[in-house]
């Protein structure tokens, strides 16, 4: 075959086609690869240092006006002022109870009730629509409610930080165990296992993935909500700060509140990620 | 301890699925239940053991289970149904966990069956870390760790490779040779039946139906992987089954 087509007359082999061998014998195009982004370690780092250089070349420069953007120098001074004068420690303080005290019992009452849905039928019956209907809801939209309900306080802000996390966890923690392989199940029935042992040891570190994936929505929603809930009738918190600086028009403060934010967000995924490693160190 | 099972119907909503089954598994015994797919093996196996209950008929366990027998009808499934959490040992040690038995008990259950299916080097490896083969394995020696009296195995190699099968195989036929354990064993390998089976039982295509019961002689020990009267056996129970496997294949799953 390699004869005849090399051969054929009036068909002269043009210059960009593979090299051909005596024999015509051609080694295989190369087709796969690609398709398949990998994380580069040191892009991310300098990506942000290259932004902020251009945001203080462009501050330096007069391109920006410090009415719009203030330079990073003016956000990094806000900021050290704000750590020397103790302020920061107090604000975080505030905020950080908050949170924690939300998110905690937002979590583990999410937790049971996804549980209770997940294992039985009447509150899986009773609940389901339930958190269907109320978990679209902006809870910064009931925040006046809760501020009658539990007063302008503390109370409304931790109970609103406590909604907000609640029903992602509850979503979350029923998926997972709807999600369950069947067949654990009926393994563990096959060996007379209790009810409570299924749960306990098959049941739930199956469901752990997705609570842990459930936690890191849910965290994320608590911030959003604490510094909303701060804007309202706060002294101390970083919502109360940064919507000081927004009033005086002090927007090198408000970005450095704003990054508190960010960092304050990222320390919560790295520890959420720390806890999927530790705890899902089994999974392929 | 004997199995019997007498005039067995299943059916899910309108699906008829197993018809008038009647098998015994007497003790130190390995039946064998080949059938083309869909007709109800894995059915008519979770009847066996209490994992369903049968439309008609019944299922009698016959005197009593071994002295120390933990779960008198123990399974071993096509996936291995391994925790992927736990270690080895941690699986193994699942099934012992709720019993009376002392800690001390426990870990010495658990270092005898794994000595006896070869794995005391693998007890603290988590089971991504694990070959199939291996994984059935664990799956065995965690079937074995509670003393069963009947073995319930549903299609335990059909999710391994041939070699890695082969290898199992030898591996069930020494430990039979060495416990004289009784087994219901589901396949649709005819190969795997005549090696392991001392008695065949043939079902036809859904609803499932005997269509025949072999009886294979031969000691398990001296079935060779060549033996021209294995191939015999294996050629008959395929002719029986041939036509029933056409027919299964053009089946509708939900008809
Ligand atoms: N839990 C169930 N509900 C409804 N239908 C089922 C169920 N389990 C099995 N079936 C149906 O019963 C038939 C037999 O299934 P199965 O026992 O798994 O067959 P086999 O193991 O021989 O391949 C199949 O048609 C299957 O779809
Ligand atoms: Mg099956």
């Amino acid at each position: 075959m390699t004869d005849s087509v090399s051969g054929t007359a009036g068909a002269p082999i043009t210059d960009d086609a593979p090299a051909t061998e005596a024999g015509g014998r051609r080694s295989v195009p190369f087709r796969g690869g690609g398709f398949a982004p990998k994380p580069v370690w040191y892009v991310a780092p300098l990506m942000f240092v290259a932004l902020v250089l251009l945001w203080e070349f462009g501050s330096s420069n007069g391109y920006i006006s410090p009415l719009v953007l203030p330079a990073p120098t003016e956000v990094l001074g806000a900021f050290s002022d704000l750590v020397r004068s103790g302020m920061l420690a107090k604000h975080l303080q505030a905020s950080l109870t908050r949170l924690v005290i939300g998110f905690a019992c937002g979590a583990t009452l999410g937790v049971l009730v996804g549980v209770a849905i997940g294992l039985y039928s009447i509150p899986r019956s009773a609940f389901k629509p339930l958190v269907a209907a109320i978990f679209p809801i902006p809870k910064i939209a009931l925040l006046p409610l809760f501020i009658i309900w539990f007063g302008i306080g503390e109370g409304s802000k931790v109970a609103t930080i406590l909604f907000g996390s609640f029903f992602p966890m509850v979503i979350a923690t029923y998926g997972g165990i709807d999600a369950v392989d069947r067949n654990l199940i009926r393994m563990g029935q096959s060996f007379n296992l209790s009810r409570v042992a299924i749960v306990r040891n098959i049941i739930l570190p199956s469901a752990l993935p997705a609570i842990l994936n459930g936690m890191r929505i849910a965290a994320s929603i608590s911030i959003i909500l604490l510094v909303a809930a701060e804007m309202i009738g706060a002294e101390y918190g970083i919502g109360a700060y940064v919507l000081l600086a927004g009033n005086l028009m002090a927007t090198d403060q408000l970005i450095a509140g704003v990054a508190t934010l960010s960092i304050l967000g990222l320390i919560v995924s790295w520890l959420i990620s720390l806890a999927e490693r530790y705890f899902l160190r089994w999974r392929a | 301890m004997d199995l019997e099972i007498r005039n067995l119907s299943h059916h899910y909503d309108k699906l008829e699925v197993l018809r008038d089954i009647n098998i015994t598994i007497p003790s130190g015994q390995v039946v064998c239940v080949v059938g083309p797919s869909g007709c109800g093996k894995s059915t008519l196996i979770r009847l066996i053991g209490g994992l369903e209950q049968p439309a008609e008929g019944e299922i009698n366990q016959i005197g009593e289970p071994p002295q120390g027998s933990l779960n008198p009808l123990t399974y071993i499934f096509q996936d291995f149904a391994l925790l992927p959490w736990r270690t080895v040992e941690g699986n193994i040690s699942l099934v012992l966990e709720g019993h009376p038995i002392s800690r001390e008990e426990v870990a010495s259950r658990i270092a005898n069956v794994l000595d006896r299916t070869r794995l005391s080097d693998f007890a603290h490896v988590y089971p991504k870390q694990l070959s199939g083969g291996m994984k059935q394995r664990v799956a065995i020696a965690r079937a074995l760790a509670v003393n069963p009296a009947v073995l319930l195995m549903d299609e335990p190699l059909s999710a391994l490779d041939s070699q890695t099968r082969e290898l199992l195989m030898d591996d069930l036929v020494s430990l039979w040779e060495r416990e004289r354990f009784t087994a219901c064993y589901i396949t649709h390998n005819l190969n795997e039946a005549v090696r392991l089976g001392h008695r065949v039982v043939v079902l036809s295509r859904r609803p499932g139906e005997i269509r025949e019961t072999v009886d294979i002689d031969i000691p398990l020990s001296e079935r060779k992987v060549d033996s021209p009267e294995l191939a015999r056996t294996q050629t008959k129970l395929w002719e029986m089954m041939r036509e029933e496997a056409l027919t299964a294949d053009r089946q509708l799953a939900d008809a």
